[in-house]
């Protein structure tokens, strides 16, 4: 589905959107009559320091505006921008102060929800998709965290062997599959259905916690983190009371 | 009350293990590690690749004392896969960030990381995210979570997207911070962008210095455990929460350095334009000498 394609399905009464480059950003009505604010970066473009700096700076704004109105973080990205520039100037923190301020206006009262709708990768999925407080996906989204043949590079192992290891565990090769069963995907829509239902249905979850370990306990992608993290926080409450009386 | 016993041990932080990077650099005799090896959580994934595991999956966690004030700490292993973020070492780091949550202690964590660890990519992607998430989580209480950066695996790729959500960064000059490592640059850009044998190159995009100069650590320390310790006491001793307010002023910083720096081809330019005498002299000078000529680098006060 092109990102066209997909607004109309979503906002049957319209919306307004801008694009700066590979930015996108603006807003629409909700079936509800409420407004939802859009912001997204496409066409699978990188995600450098330029680009990270405008979507902080409108988040920034909307958290400021007080409206508490939820955000949709559209995605259909390439991976962070690789190159001597962005990281001479600092890329990780560019980087960082998208997801930053995206949580922030999760904890100050707005919904924030992602969209992935195309590709993502490493750096460019943390600090937009990832820094969301629901993630959902179109059929055919392609998250991934390094493509394999670069992967086969690292790991000194054949793309054939590496495909082969990959039927086995949904834990290290790309894909959308992959990533729902280990939790960081909430759920996929269902595309020959109204998306507009589908985005109610989301907005109308509890928002607060972070359940994407559990997501990926039940799912079997990921039996260990949440129950190590857990298990980390009973620890250090037992630990620490003990200290106290000691 | 606790006795603070002074921790008096020299060592090079580059050279230490995580192990004894935490022993030096909390009271003597004060660590309690939480799920230690004796435990042998391994991770589940590296046999797949007929990987060796390591009983503690590269990180070690648990509570002490620093000056006489409890603390947790998180100190990663750079030296078993490259300190890279495994769903286990990931999940232990998780989890101690929601405890300072719950305990309202100050957190340090010991970053030397090359990243996500490429074996088991969707679950260390994913437990980056965790993670710098509960650090927002818990910075909004009030509390503290300051990252030193010295190790021999620097601070890369979703490691350094952590670091930028800490209160406070403490770097060295070996303490490289970048998402992009210089071979991943060389492999997809080619050796035009980013030469990655060119270690001088390396360590002036990267490295320690450039990166307090620009704003983007906040105490630099000599490559000595000592030094790293009382840098963490001073920054312990500063508290700032994470708020609309701070966000607004990283904004304004973050803007400020790409209009200030954004055309410049290498990190020499940008210490030229931040009107430092001899800039090509910078890789060269003690830290003493550094400092010094440091004294109009960019800062992040209250902007980070």
């Amino acid at each position: 589905m092109t990102l066209d394609d997909i607004l109309a399905g979503l906002f049957p009464n319209g919306h307004d959107i801008e694009a700066i480059g590979s930015i996108v950003a603006g807003r629409a009505i909700l079936p509800d009559g409420g407004l939802i604010h859009l912001l997204g970066i496409t066409r699978g473009r990188p995600l450098g320091a330029n680009e990270a700096i405008v979507l902080a700076g409108r988040v920034i704004d909307i958290v400021k505006s007080g409206d508490r109105a939820p955000i949709l973080v559209l995605v259909d990205s390439a991976s962070q921008r690789m190159s001597k520039r962005d990281e001479l100037l600092g890329l990780s923190e560019y980087l960082s102060h998208l997801a930053k301020a995206l949580l922030m206006a999760e904890a100050e009262g707005h919904r924030t929800v992602g969209l992935l709708y195309g590709g993502s990768a490493a750096g460019a999925f943390i600090a937009t998709a990832l820094a969301t407080g629901t993630l959902v996906a179109l059929p055919g989204a392609h998250p991934a965290v390094m493509d394999l043949p670069s992967m086969a590079r690292v790991t000194k192992l054949s793309i054939d062997v590496l495909k082969a290891k990959a039927e086995a565990t949904p834990v290290f090769a790309p894909g959308l599959d992959n990533m729902v069963q280990t939790g960081g995907i909430h759920v996929v829509w269902d595309e020959t259905s109204p998306l507009a239902p589908q985005l109610a249905a989301v907005l109308e979850r509890p928002a607060g916690q972070d359940d994407r370990g559990r997501l990926g306990a039940e799912r079997g992608g990921r039996r260990k983190s949440a129950e190590i993290a857990d298990r980390v926080v009973a620890l250090a409450a037992v630990a620490q009371r003990g200290a106290q009386h000691g | 009350m606790t006795q603070v016993a002074a921790n008096n041990v020299s060592l090079s932080w580059y050279e230490a293990s995580a192990r004894q990077r935490i022993d030096a650099l909390v009271d003597a005799g004060s660590f309690c590690e939480y799920i230690g090896p004796e435990l042998r959580e391994i991770s589940p994934h590296l046999s797949i690749f007929d990987l060796p595991e390591q009983f503690d999956d590269g990180i070690v966690i648990g509570h002490g004392r620093l000056d006489g004030t409890p603390v947790l700490i998180a100190a990663q292993e750079g030296r078993f896969m490259g300190g890279a973020f495994g769903e286990v070492h990931g999940a232990k780091l998780t989890g101690l960030l929601r405890a300072a949550r719950a305990l309202r202690q100050d957190v340090l964590i010991l970053f030397d990381t090359g990243g996500v660890r490429l074996q088991e990519a969707n679950a260390g992607e994913l437990a980056i995210a965790e993670i710098m998430r509960a650090v927002i989580e818990v910075r909004r209480t009030g509390v503290s979570v300051v990252g030193l950066i010295g190790g021999r695996a620097g601070c890369y790729g979703g490691g350094s997207l952590i670091a930028g959500t800490c209160s406070r960064l403490i770097v060295s000059e070996q303490g490289r911070i970048s998402v992009s490592g210089p071979e991943v640059i060389e492999t997809n850009r080619g050796i035009e962008e980013f030469d990655s044998r060119d270690r001088a190159l390396v360590w002036r995009t990267m490295g320690g210095k450039h990166r307090y100069l620009i704003g983007g650590a906040d105490t630099f320390v000599d490559d000595e455990a000592l030094a790293f310790r009382q840098a963490a006491i001073d920054a312990l001793k500063i508290k700032r929460g994470c708020d609309t307010n701070v966000l607004e002023a990283e904004q304004n910083r973050l803007e400020r350095r790409l209009q200030r720096f954004g055309e410049a081809e290498d990190a020499v330019d940008i210490w030229q334009t931040l009107g430092i005498d001899a800039p090509t002299e910078i890789p060269a000078l003690p830290t003493d000498a550094f400092l010094r000529a440091a004294k109009r680098r960019e800062n992040a006060d209250d902007a980070r």
